[in-house]
C-alpha cells in the first residue's frame, strides 16, 4: 500500500526544475503527480513516478540530491466533503499529516490525494477500516 | 618514562622566565650583529641590544613576517655563515617564493630534543618502533620526526609518505608501536585497512603523532577508534624549527610549547598589540636558542590562545589551543574579525555538512551581510522543509556562537562549489565602499 515518493532538492535558480524533468524524460520516466514546497532559497520537488527506483538512480547520477519517502495514495469521492471524510478520520485518530497534494487522476468520479503522515501503516489501517480507498503502489505507478 | 626533559618541561614559571630572559638577550645580540635586516629594523625603532633586559621587553622588538623571509630569499636572514649550516629545508610556496630555513648542528640538536619530548608524550621509549610516514625531503615533517625518534632511542622506520598497502604491511610485520603522519593520512590508512581486511587487533600500534594540517576532534575520535590508538596533536612550522614546537601530552588538553626554545605571544592581528592572558589572537613566536635562523616575533598567522595553568601531567610549559583559524584571509564584518577557516572548522565539526563552502560578503543599506553557502547533501536532505530548515538553523547557531556573527545560510546544490587542492577561492567580497 505504500507508495515510494521521490524528493529532489532544488536550489532556487532558473532552469533547475526543467533539468529534473529533462533527465526523467530522457530516461522514459513518467510523472504521475508532483508538488513543490518552496522557501525563499530552495525548493523540494516531490514526485510520484512509474519507476521510483530508476528515477532515484538517474537523478543521483545527474548530481541531484534525492531521497525517497513512503507516502500513501487515497481515493476520495469527487464531491464536496469528500476529502474531509479521509482527513476527518485521520484527525480523530491522532494521525498527523506532514503535507499532502492532489493527484492528476485519470478516473472520473474519484479524486486522488497523496498524503505524507508520521505513521503510514497506522494511517492505512485507519483509512481502510473506515471504508476509504487506499490505492496500491502497482495501481498508482501505472496511472 | 613520563617526561623527556623534566628540568625544562616542568620548570617553575619564574625559573622559566629567567631562562627565557637570558636566552633572549643572547639571541637579540646575535641577530643585531649578524643580520643586517634585524639591525636596521631595531635601529629604526631606536633599539640597541642592551635595551632588551628581560623577557618582558619582548614587546618592544619588531615583528618578522613571512614576506621578510621571501624578500631575503634564500639566505638573507641567516645568522650563521653557511659553513656552519648543516641542513637546509624549504616550505612549498603556493603564493610566492619558497621559504628557506637553515640549521646549524646545534639547531638540529635542539630540534631532535623537542621532537624527543613530543614522542615521549606519545609514550615512546627505547623499546618503541616508530613509523615515520611524514614526507622526507625539503618538507620538515619527515626528518624532524626521524631525528626525534632516534633521539629517544626508538627503532625508526623511515618509510616516508605514500604506498599505503606497504605501510600497513610493514606496520603489521615490523610491529610498529607509534605512527607519525598527517591526520588525514592516518584516516586514509584506516580505510585501506578495511579494504585489505586488516584488523586493528593484528597491529601493535598504540599511539600516533599527528600534525602538519588542521584536523578536528571528530577526526581524532575516528582515528582513535579505527586504529585503536591514542592520537596526539602536534604543532610546528618550518620557520620556527619544524614539527616539535608544541605537543599534546597524554591528557590531550592543549599543546605544550617548548618554551625554553620558543617564546609565544598572542597579539591582535590588526593593532599588533599583545593581548591579555587567555585571549584568542594571532600566535607569535620568538626563537631563543636557534643559531641558523633565529626569528624575532614571527607572525605565524595562526589563531590560538595560551593557557599558563599547570597541566595534570605535571608539565608547567604553557599550552596552546588547537589552531582555530588563520589571519591571512581575515574579513572584517560589522567590525568583527572573521576568518574563513573558523567557518570551515565549524562546518567540519558538523557531521551532516560537507566541508565545502563559499562566503559572500555584501553591504546593503550600510550594513555588512555575510552569506554562507553550504552544499546540500544526502545526509541532510529530507522531503520535509522543516527538517532542512532545522539544519540551516543549526549551522547558523553554531556559526553565531563560534564567530559572533549572524550569518545567512544558503543551501546550494551538491558539487556546485569549486573544488581545489590547496587554495580554493572561498570568499567573494561584493562590498563597495562609498
Amino acid at each position: 500500500m505504500l507508495i515510494k515518493q521521490i524528493s529532489v532538492f532544488l536550489e532556487n535558480k532558473s532552469g533547475r526544475l526543467a533539468e529534473v524533468t529533462k533527465v526523467l524524460g530522457q530516461n522514459n520516466i513518467d510523472i504521475s503527480a508532483l508538488s513543490i514546497a518552496d522557501t525563499t532559497d530552495f525548493g523540494i520537488l516531490r514526485l510520484i513516478v512509474n519507476n521510483p527506483d530508476m528515477a532515484e538512480k538517474v537523478l543521483k547520477d545527474n548530481q541531484f540530491t534525492v531521497s525517497s519517502t513512503n507516502v500513501i495514495a487515497v481515493g476520495v469521492e469527487d464531491k464536496p466533503g469528500g476529502l474531509y471524510k479521509a482527513l476527518g478520520v485521520l484527525e480523530n485518530n491522532d494521525t498527523g499529516i506532514e503535507y499532502m497534494y492532489a493527484f492528476v487522476g485519470k478516473t472520473s468520479d474519484e479524486a486522488l490525494v497523496i498524503l505524507r503522515v508520521d505513521d503510514s501503516d497506522k494511517a492505512i489501517d485507519i483509512l481502510t477500516n473506515n471504508g476509504i480507498e487506499v490505492l496500491s503502489s502497482d495501481k498508482v505507478y501505472k496511472l | 618514562m613520563q617526561y623527556w626533559n623534566p628540568t625544562f618541561e616542568c620548570m617553575p614559571r619564574e625559573e622559566m622566565a629567567r631562562v627565557q630572559s637570558e636566552r633572549l638577550i643572547n639571541t637579540v645580540k646575535r641577530i643585531y650583529h649578524n643580520v643586517p635586516f634585524y639591525r636596521e629594523k631595531m635601529q629604526k625603532k631606536g633599539l640597541e641590544p642592551g635595551d632588551i633586559k628581560t623577557v618582558e621587553d619582548l614587546k618592544y622588538l619588531p615583528f618578522t613576517y613571512k614576506q621578510d623571509l621571501r624578500d631575503n630569499y634564500p639566505y638573507g636572514l641567516f645568522a650563521a655563515p653557511l659553513s656552519e649550516i648543516v641542513r637546509i629545508h624549504a616550505s612549498s610556496g603556493t603564493t610566492g617564493k619558497q621559504t628557506v630555513v637553515g640549521y646549524t648542528r646545534k639547531d638540529i640538536d635542539t630540534w631532535s630534543e623537542v621532537m624527543a619530548r613530543t614522542f615521549t608524550c606519545a609514550g615512546a621509549t627505547k623499546e618503541s618502533i616508530i613509523q615515520v610516514a611524514y614526507g622526507y625531503g625539503l618538507f620538515t615533517g619527515g626528518l624532524g620526526a626521524h631525528y626525534g625518534a632516534e633521539r629517544v632511542g626508538a627503532s625508526v622506520i623511515p618509510i616516508s609518505g605514500g604506498n599505503t598497502k606497504r605501510q600497513l604491511q610493514l606496520m603489521k610485520d615490523f610491529g610498529t608501536t607509534i605512527l607519525a603522519c598527517a591526520p588525514s593520512y592516518a584516516l586514509f590508512m584506516a580505510e585501506e585497512m578495511e579494504e585489505m581486511g586488516l584488523k586493528k587487533e593484528e597491529l601493535k600500534i598504540k599511539a600516533g603523532v599527528f600534525g602538519a594540517e588542521p584536523w578536528t576532534e571528530n577526526m581524532r575520535k575516528e582515528i582513535q577508534d579505527r586504529l585503536g590508538i591514542m592520537a596526539i596533536d602536534i604543532y610546528g612550522l618550518s620557520e620556527i624549527i619544524g614539527p616539535g614546537v608544541a605537543t599534546e601530552c597524554q591528557h590531550r588538553c592543549g599543546m605544550h610549547i617548548a618554551e625554553d626554545h620558543f617564546i609565544p605571544e598572542i597579539i591582535d592581528p590588526v593593532t599588533e598589540e599583545v593581548l591579555p592572558l587567555g585571549s584568542e589572537g594571532e600566535l607569535v613566536f620568538t626563537t631563543v636558542t636557534k643559531e641558523g635562523l633565529p626569528l624575532i616575533r614571527y607572525r605565524t598567522r595562526d589563531i590560538s590562545k595560551l593557557n599558563y595553568e599547570k597541566c595534570e601531567c605535571g608539565r608547567t610549559a604553557v599550552r596552546m589551543s588547537k589552531v582555530s583559524g588563520r589571519t591571512d584571509d581575515m574579513l572584517i564584518i560589522r567590525g568583527v574579525n572573521v576568518f574563513p577557516s573558523q567557518i570551515e572548522s565549524v562546518l567540519l565539526e558538523m557531521a551532516e555538512v560537507a566541508p565545502h563552502y563559499m562566503l559572500i560578503v555584501d553591504r546593503v543599506d550600510n550594513l555588512d551581510l555575510l552569506e554562507v553557502w553550504v552544499e546540500m547533501n544526502q545526509n541532510m536532505f529530507s522531503d520535509e522543509v522543516k527538517k532542512i530548515e532545522q539544519v540551516e538553523r543549526k549551522i547558523r547557531t553554531e556559526l553565531d556562537s563560534a564567530i559572533g556573527i549572524n550569518a545567512k545560510v544558503k543551501l546550494v546544490e551538491p558539487k556546485t562549489i569549486e573544488r581545489s587542492e590547496g587554495k580554493a577561492k572561498r570568499v567573494i567580497d561584493k562590498r563597495v565602499l562609498k
